[in-house]
């Protein structure tokens, strides 16, 4: 083809996308509906619909001719995973030592955003055992998440419990609320799963929402106690029995988020752990037995009820654990803390990461929740960025940062199943 | 019986609306099987864009209430079945031939973009509207309650069934809704036999817009008050809808509808209203869990 031709029907596929951007935006950017003294009054925006006109005429233009004049030395998607294999044996260990150290050298922002950060790894690989091993989409997470986080608070506010006391608890609850969930939904699969959940996790907000006598209602709970260390306490007067007494060192706030930072570390840490032994147990290959075909399963005499309902409850305890962490941290919940958006957000860290990869789950969580702070000045396009991103990952890297992954049992050598293969959310 | 007569109405007009979102979302499933997350949310861009209509016409001094609604309804459809275009185009299509997850996935996303799309650029806070259509028509004089229907109702009522009319039409009388129904039976069939299915599933989609956006016309004007959020409880309750009836049968889709109104209504009327979206979404799990191919859908044969 010319380059001359080339350029022209460029410009012309960028002119066609611009007015297709002028008529998307034309009405909703260009004229903002605002209050006025007796009724709605229309705020013309002209150069905001410029702008973006001009940035999707801009955009389109330079994909087209980052697609006809592509570096020939890009490497194929194939070399880019084999490199991230020998990558990733490395990568996991320094990403703990990282981890580990971190409290060492990093303010106290950072270690907010580790706390975050650590929390959405933590649900991340509670879903994963979910939706990455037994292949049960499951789009209703946030519920055990809520479930665990209101047992605690119910549970430290009206019978004083502490909270490595409540924590058990508050997973034991959520794993009966997953077997729940779970009974009803045996039969379904793939779409009609994961809507079922979403209309649970739904539910069970609408619930904490109404329920003003047990749960306080949208006024949420407040006053939730925080963590001890072995029965000492962070408070900051530095009285008898807190950690800066016992230690004789001056108290600082720093003391309590490090410790909090710690708490959730070993939460996830221990997550992970379980997950990786129980991929070796039988039940574990049972999971990821189900999740490539449901009925060879059945076939093979292995029972599927058991199987898919101890995936929902270990999910939901991990779950739970993570709520009840997400309780005493911020010490205040509500309902609104628990919406779908939340489940959207975990559900999205297991898939970009790839389903069923540990490691694959952690760095997604530091890419979309460090990622999405980063854009904090920016709070109103946060979630946009967010939405755009999931879109884009889904057509450039549909299976997710790491995206092949070996059998946790094989016979023989360990053979490479191509992701192509492996037919998730069919079952 | 006044009382339930009532709100025997009341529900039919809120199951209309209901019906015309259901209808976009069974569409979708019958063709490509996928469920159009961002279905709701694009419904949602139709309730704005027809806020933004009847405003600036208000504006520009047209006070001719059936000019303005036939206005916006022809600017709301066809806005919006851009938005349903764009969206296969970007997020969709893409995505055909990729594992079952990814166009849920993607779905959502689109559904986040677009939440957030009309956040940032028509702000947050909740949208009223003055009632643009007046007056009451009593219907069975009492005592102590009249059963009554409003001009607003019947306008609803009105509206939704000739723009069912016309797209029953579309679907079973013109070559497009030939191409369609083949399209639904065996995709890839119908490529064999010369459709051209990308094309017929983007017309899918630009229709299941239209019909949204005039649910959200429909919505602005029942309830008078609209913000970024309404797309998705009522996608759900849509979606519940098109369940119902059995995913991919088009009259089930709109009956689904009524009864997802009725029933809301009903609960709203007799029990509490704080948990009529508990009712709903009860229903899609009892539905899912014991008649998963609904009241007229084709029970689904799995061949191993």
């Amino acid at each position: 083809m010319p380059a001359r031709s080339g350029v022209v029907a460029a410009l012309r596929d960028a002119f066609l996308s611009a007015l297709v951007a002028l008529g998307l935006f034309g009405a909703m950017i260009g004229l903002k509906t605002a209050v006025g003294p007796t009724s709605l009054v229309l705020v013309p925006r002209p150069w905001a619909v410029a702008i973006t006109v001009g940035v999707v005429f801009a955009g389109r233009l330079g994909l087209l001719a980052w697609r006809a004049w592509r570096p020939a030395g890009t490497p194929s998607p194939r070399q880019v995973v084999a490199f991230g294999r020998r990558a990733g044996h490395s990568v996991a260990p320094l990403l703990l030592i990282f981890a580990l150290t971190l409290p060492a050298y990093a303010g106290r922002y950072w270690l907010d955003l580790g706390i975050l950060v650590l929390t959405y790894i933590m649900l991340g690989w509670g879903l994963n055992i979910v939706v990455g091993l037994a292949g049960l989409l499951d789009l209703g997470y946030v519920a055990f998440y809520a479930v665990g986080a209101y047992s605690y608070a119910l549970l430290a506010t009206n019978f004083d419990l502490g909270f490595w006391t409540c924590l058990p608890l508050a997973g034991l609850l959520a794993a009966c609320w997953g077997i729940m969930l779970g009974f009803p939904v045996l039969r379904l699969r793939g779409d009609y799963l994961a809507i079922v959940t979403l209309a649970f996790g739904e539910i069970i907000r609408i619930v904490l929402l109404n329920w003003v006598s047990l749960t306080n209602g949208p006024n949420g709970i407040s006053g939730i106690p925080r963590p001890t260390l072995f029965g000492l306490t962070f408070s900051m007067d530095g009285g008898p029995g807190s950690v800066a007494d016992f230690f004789g060192v001056e108290p600082a706030i720093t003391q309590r988020v490090a410790f909090l930072y710690y708490v959730i570390l070993g939460l996830a840490l221990l997550t992970n752990w379980v997950s990786l032994r129980l991929r070796r147990l039988p039940l574990g290959r049972a999971w990821e037995a189900l999740r490539e075909d449901e009925v060879a399963c059945r076939a093979l005499g292995i029972n599927v009820t058991t199987t898919k309902l101890t995936a929902f409850a270990m999910g939901a305890c991990f779950g739970g654990f993570a709520g009840a962490f997400f309780a005493t941290r911020q010490a205040f919940i509500s309902p609104e803390s628990f919406n779908f958006m939340e489940s959207a957000i975990v559900l999205a860290i297991v898939v970009l990461g790839g389903l069923g990869s540990q490691l694959g789950v952690a760095l997604a969580a530091v890419v979309m929740i460090g990622g999405t702070e980063i854009f904090r000045d920016f709070a109103e396009y946060r979630m946009l960025i967010f939405g755009g991103a999931l879109v884009v990952m889904m057509i450039l890297r549909p299976r997710g940062l790491v995206s092949s992954r070996t059998p946790s049992v094989s016979l023989g050598a360990h053979k490479q199943i191509s992701a192509e293969l492996i037919a998730q959310g069919r079952g | 019986m006044a009382y339930a007569l009532q709100q025997l109405i009341n529900g039919l007009t809120l199951g209309m609306i209901y019906g015309l979102i259901a209808v976009g979302y069974t569409m979708v499933y019958g063709i490509i099987g996928m469920i159009n997350f961002a279905h709701g949310d694009i419904f949602m861009v139709g309730a704005f864009l027809s806020l933004i209509c009847l405003t600036g016409l208000a504006a520009l001094g047209i006070s001719s209430v059936p000019l303005a609604l036939a206005i916006t309804l022809l600017f709301a459809a066809g806005i919006a079945a851009l938005y349903g275009w764009t969206v296969e185009r970007i997020a969709y299509r893409p995505l055909r031939g990729s594992f079952r997850l990814a166009p849920l996935i993607s779905a959502i996303g689109m559904s986040i973009v677009l939440q957030n799309f009309v956040q940032v650029s028509q702000g947050a806070r909740v949208k009223p509207m003055a009632p643009l259509i007046q007056g009451d028509i009593p219907l069975l004089p009492g005592a102590d309650f009249t059963t009554q229907i409003s001009a607003m109702q019947i306008a609803i009522v009105v509206t939704t069934l000739l723009v069912l009319g016309v797209f029953t039409w579309l679907v079973t009388r013109t070559p497009l809704g030939r191409a369609m129904r083949a399209c639904e039976q065996d995709l890839k069939m119908a490529g064999l036999l010369g459709i051209d299915t990308d094309q017929t599933i983007s017309l899918t989609f630009v229709i299941g817009a239209a019909l949204a956006a005039v649910a959200g016309l429909m919505f602005l004007l029942y309830y008078g008050v609209i913000d970024f959020y309404i797309g998705f409880i009522a996608g759900v309750k849509a979606f519940t809808a098109a369940v119902l009836g059995g995913i991919g049968s088009l009259p089930g889709a709109v009956l689904g509808g009524l009864a997802i109104g009725l029933i809301e209504t009903f609960w709203s009327a007799y029990f509490t209203v704080a948990y009529k979206d508990v009712a709903a979404f009860s229903i899609l799990v009892i539905v899912l869990i014991f008649m998963p191919s609904g009241l007229f859908g084709r029970a689904d044969v799995e061949k191993v």
